[in-house]
C-alpha cells in the first residue's frame, strides 16, 4: 500500500463530565490512503462522528482528545497546529460535508457569494476569478453555472446538497469528511449523488472518510470500512470482506438487522 | 388488492388539494386501496410524494376534497356521532418519532391509561393497572421497569414499543403506521417491524404501512403501492411489484435501493441523473390508464 494521507493513530476522545468522563472514542486507529473511499460505520453514540470532527480539530470542550493520539496528514500531526496552521489546513486540506448540510447554505447570501467567501478567504482570489471557479465547480456537480445568482431556497435539497459538495471541492482539498451526507435525502438522489463523489474522486483523486449507519449502501460506495462499536473499532476491512466474510460478531449482528429487497435479510 | 375477506377500511378515489387556483397542490389524486383484517399494506414512495397525505386521510386528519373513505363498507362522512367514536377507536396510529409522541411530564402507564379510561370504560381499578401491564408485555416491555418511567429515561426503541401499546390499548382493527422506524437505529429497527407484523397476525390487525424504505417494506407487508406525485403508479403483490415492476418510476426507485452485491463504479450500475428527472416529469403527468400486469399486480399509465 502507498503511504497513507490519513493516519489516526491512538485517537481517544473523552467527554469530561463533573464526575466522570464518558469514552466517546477508545484507542482508534486506522489509515486512508489518497483517493480512497474509508468508511465508518455504526450506530448513534458510538463516536463515528466525533471522530469526524476530531480530524478537523471541531471538537469543542468538553470533549478532550487524549495524550497518547495522533492524527497524521502526511505526516503532520493535526493536533500539534497553531490556529494560523490550522486555518490554512482546514477547507484546504480537509473539507467537511456536515449532516443536514443542505441546510448549512447561508439563506440570505447568493450561492456566487458563498463560493468567493470561501475563494478569498483561503486562496485570495478576486471576484472575476472566484465566478469562474464557481462556474467551474458548478458545472462538475451537475448544476447549471447561471444559477449562481439565485439563492439556496431556490433549489431542492438535493441541488443543495451538491453545491455544498462543490464549495467543499472549490480549494481541491485532499480528504473529504462526509457525515451522513445524504441521510436526508430520497434514495434516488441519494444514489445520484454519490456516483458522482464517486466519479469526482476517480478523476480529481481526494480521499473520502464516509460516515453511515447503511452498511448496504457503505459496501456499494467504500473501498475499505471500519465497524464501530461503544467508541472503538471492532473491525476493519475491504468493503468486500466486510460484506461477504464479517468477522466480528457485532458486523453480523449489523447485516442481519437490514431487510433485502429479494426477501429475508441480507444475511 | 385481492383479498377473500371484506375490507376493513377503503379509500375510495380519493383527492386531496391544498390551496386552489393555479398554486394548488395535488397531494393524492384519485387514490384507491383497502385494508384488510390480518394483512399489510405498504404505501412507498419519496418525501412529498403523498403517503403521509394518504395516512392522514384515512385517520380523518384531512376531510378528502374528492372521493370517499369507507369504514366497514359505509361511508364515514355520514356516520353518526357514535358509529365515529367507533371509527376513532378503531382505527389507531402510530408516529414517526419516538420523542415528540410521548408526553414528557407523564409516566407511561398514564400514557396507557388515556386511551383505556377513553375507549374501553368497562375496565376499572384494578383492571385498569393489570390490562396496562399486559399490553406492556405485549410489546416485550417489563411492566414493572417501565410503568413507572417517564419517556426519556427510555431508548427509541422503547419509547416506540411504547406507541405501540398505546395503540392496542384501544383495541383497534386498523394500525396506520406513518414511517414507524426511520427514527430508530439500525440495529433495534427490526425488532420493532417483528413486533408489528407478530401484532398484525395475532389480533387479526389490517396495517398500512408507510415508508419510504422499499426493502422494509418487502419485509413487513403482503401487498404494496408505489406513490409518486399523489399517485398510485404501481400496486399489488409485494414480491411481484418488486420482483416485476412495470412503471418507470417502480424501477428507477428499485434502481436506487442501497445494494450491497451492486458497486458504484460497475457501468452497468449507473443511474441517471437526466434519465431519473425525465422519468420523474413523465411519472408526474395524470396516469389514467389501469393496466393489469399479472394477477393481483397492476400499474398506472399516461
Amino acid at each position: 500500500m502507498t503511504a497513507p494521507l490519513l493516519s489516526v493513530k491512538n485517537l481517544t476522545i473523552d467527554y469530561i463530565g463533573e464526575t466522570d468522563d464518558f469514552r466517546a472514542v477508545d484507542n482508534v486507529s486506522f489509515d486512508v490512503a489518497p483517493g480512497e473511499v474509508f468508511g465508518l460505520a455504526g450506530e448513534s453514540g458510538c463516536g463515528k462522528s466525533t471522530i469526524a470532527f476530531a480530524i478537523s480539530r471541531l471538537h469543542k470542550p468538553p470533549a478532550l482528545i487524549r495524550k497518547e493520539s495522533a492524527i497524521l496528514l502526511d505526516g503532520r500531526n493535526v493536533l500539534d497546529l497553531d490556529q494560523k496552521g490550522l486555518a490554512d489546513f482546514r477547507w484546504r486540506e480537509v473539507a467537511m460535508v456536515f449532516q443536514s448540510a443542505m441546510n448549512s447554505l447561508n439563506p440570505v447570501l447568493r450561492i456566487e457569494q458563498q463560493f468567493y467567501d470561501v475563494l478569498k478567504t483561503h486562496k485570495g482570489m478576486r471576484r472575476a476569478a472566484a465566478r469562474d471557479r464557481t462556474a467551474e465547480m458548478l458545472r462538475l456537480v451537475d448544476i447549471s453555472p447561471d444559477r449562481m445568482r439565485d439563492y439556496p431556497h431556490q433549489f431542492s435539497g438535493g441541488m443543495r446538497q451538491r453545491i455544498v459538495i462543490a464549495i467543499c471541492l472549490a480549494l481541491d482539498p485532499r480528504l473529504i469528511v462526509m457525515d451522513e451526507p445524504t441521510t436526508a435525502l430520497d434514495v434516488v438522489v441519494q444514489r445520484e449523488i454519490l456516483q458522482r463523489i464517486n466519479e469526482l474522486r476517480r478523476k480529481l483523486g481526494f480521499a473520502v472518510l464516509f460516515i453511515t449507519h447503511d452498511l448496504g449502501l457503505m459496501v456499494q460506495f467504500c473501498d475499505r470500512i471500519g465497524i464501530m462499536l461503544g467508541g472503538k473499532l471492532v473491525e476493519q476491512g475491504s468493503a468486500d470482506a466486510i460484506y461477504r466474510t464479517p468477522e466480528h460478531d457485532y458486523t453480523k449482528k449489523l447485516w442481519a438487522s437490514f431487510p433485502s429487497l429479494h426477501g429475508g435479510v441480507l444475511r | 388488492m385481492t383479498s377473500t375477506s371484506a375490507p376493513i377500511l377503503t379509500l375510495d378515489k380519493v383527492s386531496k388539494t391544498f390551496g386552489n387556483g393555479p398554486g394548488a397542490v395535488r397531494a393524492a389524486r384519485a387514490i384507491s386501496f383497502s385494508l384488510h383484517a390480518g394483512r399489510a399494506l405498504a404505501v412507498v414512495g419519496e418525501s412529498g410524494s403523498g403517503k403521509t397525505t394518504c395516512a392522514r386521510i384515512a385517520m380523518r386528519e384531512y376531510e378528502p376534497s374528492e372521493g370517499r373513505l369507507l369504514y366497514k363498507g359505509k361511508p364515514v362522512d355520514k356516520a353518526g356521532a357514535k358509529e365515529i367514536a367507533d371509527y376513532r377507536r378503531s382505527v389507531q396510529m402510530i408516529f414517526q418519532d419516538p420523542f415528540a409522541s410521548l408526553n414528557p411530564a407523564h409516566t407511561i402507564a398514564y400514557h396507557l391509561k388515556r386511551p383505556l379510561m377513553l375507549h374501553r370504560p368497562e375496565l376499572k381499578g384494578a383492571a385498569v393497572a393489570e390490562e396496562i401491564k399486559a399490553l406492556l408485555r405485549q410489546v416485550k416491555l417489563d411492566p414493572d421497569m417501565i410503568a413507572p418511567r417517564y419517556p426519556h429515561e427510555l431508548s427509541g426503541g422503547q419509547r416506540q414499543r411504547v406507541n405501540i401499546a398505546r395503540a392496542l390499548a384501544a383495541k383497534p382493527e386498523v394500525i396506520v403506521a406513518d414511517e414507524p422506524t426511520s427514527m430508530l437505529d439500525v440495529s433495534v429497527r427490526l425488532g420493532v417491524l417483528n413486533l408489528l407484523s407478530e401484532m398484525k397476525q395475532e389480533m387479526n390487525l389490517g396495517l398500512l404501512y408507510i415508508t419510504h424504505d422499499i426493502a422494509t417494506a418487502r419485509y413487513v407487508a403482503e401487498d404494496i403501492a408505489v406513490m409518486y406525485a399523489g399517485q398510485i403508479v404501481e400496486w399489488g403483490n409485494t414480491g411481484k411489484v418488486i420482483d416485476n415492476p412495470a412503471h418507470p418510476y417502480t424501477r428507477l426507485l428499485l434502481s436506487a435501493v442501497p445494494d450491497p452485491d451492486i458497486r458504484f463504479d460497475d457501468p452497468n450500475a449507473q443511474v441517471s441523473a437526466t434519465e431519473a428527472d425525465e422519468t420523474r416529469r413523465r411519472s408526474a403527468a395524470d396516469q389514467a390508464t389501469i393496466r393489469e400486469i399479472e394477477p393481483d399486480h397492476f400499474v398506472r399509465t399516461a
